[in-house]
């Protein structure tokens, strides 16, 4: 296990060439739109044009009489619904209502995609238009538009509530005494913020690829996070058992959370069933702007008390999280997150999960985080400024360490916030100067769990010594290379020897999604148990080979494998190589094999700094400089660690400066491509300067603790700072888009 | 049904006739008539540039020509970069600087920097940015993407 010394590996801290990476720059990867079979339909989907509506009657005749229409299916063609309320299925085709613009009603598949796409045009669809509400207050009012009559607020206690509302779910949490806190501060202050709803922006859309065979066995391809998810949900929704489905395993073009639901291959199945032909759905950018799930719009208030030492004395946060059409917005995480980095005794935190008439939400790189602990940081930035103290020290001084705890009882082990706080304070770019008209320097810090749950692996040994390792996490941004380099780690051989292949959900064991920071971890453990079960059963065969005692062989971290002296007196050994081949002869191949489960995935804290210009006459602000720095446990391919840093603190830019759904009074979206929801390019953003922290995680056995989902945390709150020193406004509103900057810095009369 | 027209084009130096619909686009056309799937689809309206070709040279957005406007021309997309088993300087620099993480931007970025290349063998890290500022990535941020095209850029330099 690691020690709070930095060990010395030979593989892991490397940076090999990704094993997957040369399919992906000659084009030769197969992502899920890439699936070809014999005799693929090609289909499309009718979406609601309506936020709110009760479907009166769909007639699908004109459709299925067109030329080149093979199937056409709606909501009908699922199996008998059983219970009351609305069920998964309803959000993949629409029930008796329609919950947002986008809805899928119907599908068809024809023989080619624009016939398809014709088709749809011809499906009849009478609807009760509904008044709909969009803002997660107004959806909170008494007297406000229901979107569903059944559903009853589950309390914190795990009762029920008594009447119709649009509010799921609501989360207490409460440590200390609140009151006692705040009398006790010397200053506090209440502000109010909000988020609006934003999109992963993954570039590849979502697809799904069915094949129904004769004998009720479904073959699926599809871009998704999870295949097993995949499995499951499929069976789950059309009525047959978890052996009738098998998930193929293609690339996946981007997902950041928004490829964890499954929307297209339930409906793909259907088609396939009913025209007895592989059947193909792939979005549109518009499709997958309206349709799948984005994060969600939050209103949010934040109060804080301290004393005039600088110590945090009281927390108190009120969250309310859209959740899109059907109840599961990102609040939980929100609820535990928001004051996560912080360790003030006298806390209380409501969160509230609240049905609006958008798409139902999806998780977006750590979910919720990002909009709560950005209410959280932007405070924390004007308690330090009240205080007239250093925003880094005054996280320093108030930090969570070792044995402190949250509001929802989690204690911490060993974590590294602390550390990259003094990172921050010692990097360049803090000590350097910025000087110069509308520059302000920002600073935030970011804290997102990891997760652990199932994984498993399984590998062989070739006779020449090379290993393929199979495993079923999807491979989203380079864990196949993570885990060959902890798995060649431990059996102490070359990165390059390890062949890793993702498997369909027949050919591996259950395992959980890619998601939550997650699978260089997990994937690690299940590596290193999966090499360790190969080294035991090398040591028995060369045991066998030498006609000693098993337990005077000994595999070695070296990877040699080392017995005792042979009669002659020579010291018996093997390479890796060498007994590998020998096993053919000597009793045959050697698989070893890892299903693990663990929780003791180690949290991750962030640090960064932004210089911005805020442009007096346009409002936009430019990022002249960047800085992210993080305690990833260890960094096992230091490339791809920063390269999920950087990507995180881009997308975070973006959600901090430019991106939102914009509605009208219908409640369509207006901006829903790629032009007008407008992500960071190229252009838009400075080179980004990254410091790895390596705090190890003991709960690992290479101190991994996940990277990818804190780095979009601390942007938008650095920016916040940064604009707010720039020009001496405090944006509360996400997006700090050109035109909220010009509302605040033009002149009323303008 | 729509009408068909067969296009003669040259696809990666291969003289290739396909059989297209009038409504395709260039992009349909080679992903579901010509099976070049290197070409992505991201947007389908010009916003991405997943599905970046050069034509004639130049660089386009494949989704927004019609395949039947590119008869007689010359299409090079991602397969066509490669010299049989050697990997263009550029898809070395981008495995070897990590420039990709999902990969389903990476063929529209490498046609998008090929085009720059040609043009400016040397370019300075702004001019690389407005370049391919038609190619969205979402998973690195860019900085990578753009230390691998200054990378390639030196290679080429070096062995021309």
């Amino acid at each position: 296990m690691v020690t709070t010394e930095k060990p010395k590996y030979k593989v892991v801290g490397t940076r090999p060439i990704r094993p997957d990476g040369v399919e992906k720059v000659n084009g030769r990867a197969e992502y899920g739109a890439d699936v070809s079979l014999p005799g693929l339909l090609p289909g499309a989907v009718l979406r609601s044009p309506h936020a709110h509506a009760r479907i009166l009657s769909i007639d699908t005749s004109k459709a299925e009489a067109m030329a080149g229409v093979r199937a056409v299916v709606t909501s009908a063609d699922f199996p008998p619904r059983e219970g009351d309320g609305p069920q998964a299925r309803d959000n993949v085709l629409a029930h008796d209502k329609v919950l947002y613009v986008g809805h899928a009603v119907a599908a068809v598949a024809a023989v080619d995609l624009h016939t398809a796409e014709d088709a749809v045009e011809l499906i009849e669809v009478q609807y009760e238009v509904l008044p709909h509400v969009m803002d997660v207050r107004d959806a909170m009012l008494d007297g406000a538009p229901i979107l569903d009559a059944t559903l009853r607020t589950g309390e914190p206690d795990g009762s029920k509530g008594d009447s119709a509302t649009n509010v799921a779910q609501h989360i207490h949490y409460e440590k200390g005494d609140l009151a006692a806190g705040f009398a006790e501060a010397d200053i506090v202050i209440e502000r109010e913020y909000e988020t609006t709803m934003a999109h992963q922006g993954y570039i590849e859309p979502q697809n799904g690829t069915a094949l129904w065979g004769p004998d009720d066995q479904i073959r699926i391809w599809t871009s998704t996070q999870g295949l097993f998810a995949v499995r499951d949900t499929v069976a789950g929704m059309l009525g047959l058992p978890v052996k009738s489905v098998k998930v193929e395993p293609v690339e996946i073009g981007g997902g950041f959370g928004g490829k964890i639901p499954t929307y297209l291959p339930p409906v793909a199945a259907l088609l396939s069933r009913k025209s007895g032909k592989p059947v193909k759905l792939t979005m549109s950018r518009k499709e997958v702007l309206e349709a799948t799930g984005p994060t969600s719009g939050t209103y949010m208030r934040v109060k804080m008390g301290a004393k005039k030492d600088g110590t945090l004395t009281a927390m108190e946060a009120w969250l309310a999280f859209e959740a899109g059409g059907y109840p599961g917005s990102p609040v939980g995480a929100a609820t535990m997150c928001v004051f996560a980095p912080y360790a003030c005794a006298n806390q209380v935190i409501d969160g509230y999960d609240v049905l609006v008439n958008k798409p139902q939400t999806a998780a977006y790189r750590a979910p919720g985080a990002p909009a709560s602990e950005y209410a959280a940081e932007c405070l924390i930035d004007e308690i330090a400024e009240a205080l007239d103290r250093d925003p880094l020290e005054l996280r320093l001084q108030n930090s969570v360490k070792e044995g402190d705890s949250r509001a929802d009882g989690f204690t911490y082990g060993p974590v590294g916030h602390v550390e990259c706080l003094q990172e921050a304070q010692e990097s360049p770019h803090y000590q350097s100067e910025l000087s110069g008209e509308n520059r302000g320097r920002g600073v935030a810090s970011g804290f997102w769990f990891n997760i652990g749950f199932e994984t498993s692996m399984a590998a062989q040994i070739q006779s020449d010594g090379t290993v393929p390792l199979v495993m079923g996490a999807v491979d989203i941004g380079g864990s196949r290379a993570s885990a060959a380099m902890q798995f060649a780690e431990t059996l102490g051989i070359a990165s390059e020897d390890i062949k890793p292949h993702i498997v369909d959900t027949d050919s591996v064991g259950f395992t959980f999604l890619t998601g939550g920071s997650r699978t260089a971890f997990a994937n690690g453990w299940a590596a290193y148990e999966c090499a360790m079960d190969m080294r035991r059963q090398m040591e028995e065969r060369a045991a066998t080979i030498w006609d000693c005692d098993r337990e005077s062989v000994r595999y070695d971290d070296d990877g040699v494998i080392r017995g005792p002296a042979a009669a002659a007196g020579a010291p018996q050994e093997f390479t890796f190589k060498e007994l590998a081949a020998e096993l053919p002869n000597t009793g045959g191949g050697i698989v070893g094999r890892a299903d693990v489960s663990k929780t003791t995935h180690g949290p991750a804290f962030a640090t960064h700094i932004v210089d911005v210009e805020v442009d007096a006459e346009t409002g936009k602000v430019e990022v002249l400089r960047y800085t992210a720095i993080q305690d990833v446990g260890t960094a096992i391919h230091p490339s791809y660690v920063e390269g999920q840093m950087q990507g995180g603190a881009a997308q975070g830019i973006g959600m901090a400066l430019n991106e939102e759904y914009i509605w009208d009074d219908k409640g369509r979206m207006v901006n829903s491509s790629l032009l007008d929801y407008r992500m960071p390019t190229a252009l838009d953003l400075p080179m980004l300067d990254t410091i790895i922290v390596e705090v190890p995680n003991p709960g690992h056995p290479y101190g991994v603790r996940g990277v990818g989902e804190v780095p979009i945390i601390p942007p938008a709150p650095a920016l916040h700072a940064a604009i707010y020193n720039a020009i001496g406004e405090r944006m509360r509103t996400l997006p700090m888009s050109p035109r909220r900057i010009l509302e605040r810095t033009l002149p009323d009369d303008e | 049904m729509s009408d068909k027209i067969i296009v003669s084009a040259t696809i990666n130096g291969d003289p290739t006739d396909i059989l297209v619909s009038s409504r395709d686009s260039l992009l349909e056309a080679l992903r579901e008539r010509a099976g070049v799937l290197g070409v992505k689809e991201g947007c389908n309206d010009g916003n991405c540039g997943a599905c970046s070709v050069l034509l004639d040279g130049r660089l386009v957005n494949s989704c927004l020509v019609m395949a039947a406007e590119v008869e007689g021309s010359d299409v090079t997309t991602v397969e066509g970069l490669a010299e049989a088993d050697h990997l263009h300087p550029l898809q070395q620099a981008f495995l070897e600087d990590a420039a990709l993480q999902c990969g389903i931007c990476t063929p529209g970025f490498l046609v998008a920097a090929k085009a720059l290349l040609d043009e400016n063998p040397s370019p300075s890290e702004h001019e690389i940015r407005y370049w391919l500022a038609g190619n969205l990535c979402r998973c690195t941020g860019y900085d990578k993407i753009v230390r691998a095209v200054q990378h390639a850029a030196e290679t080429l330099q070096t062995t021309s």
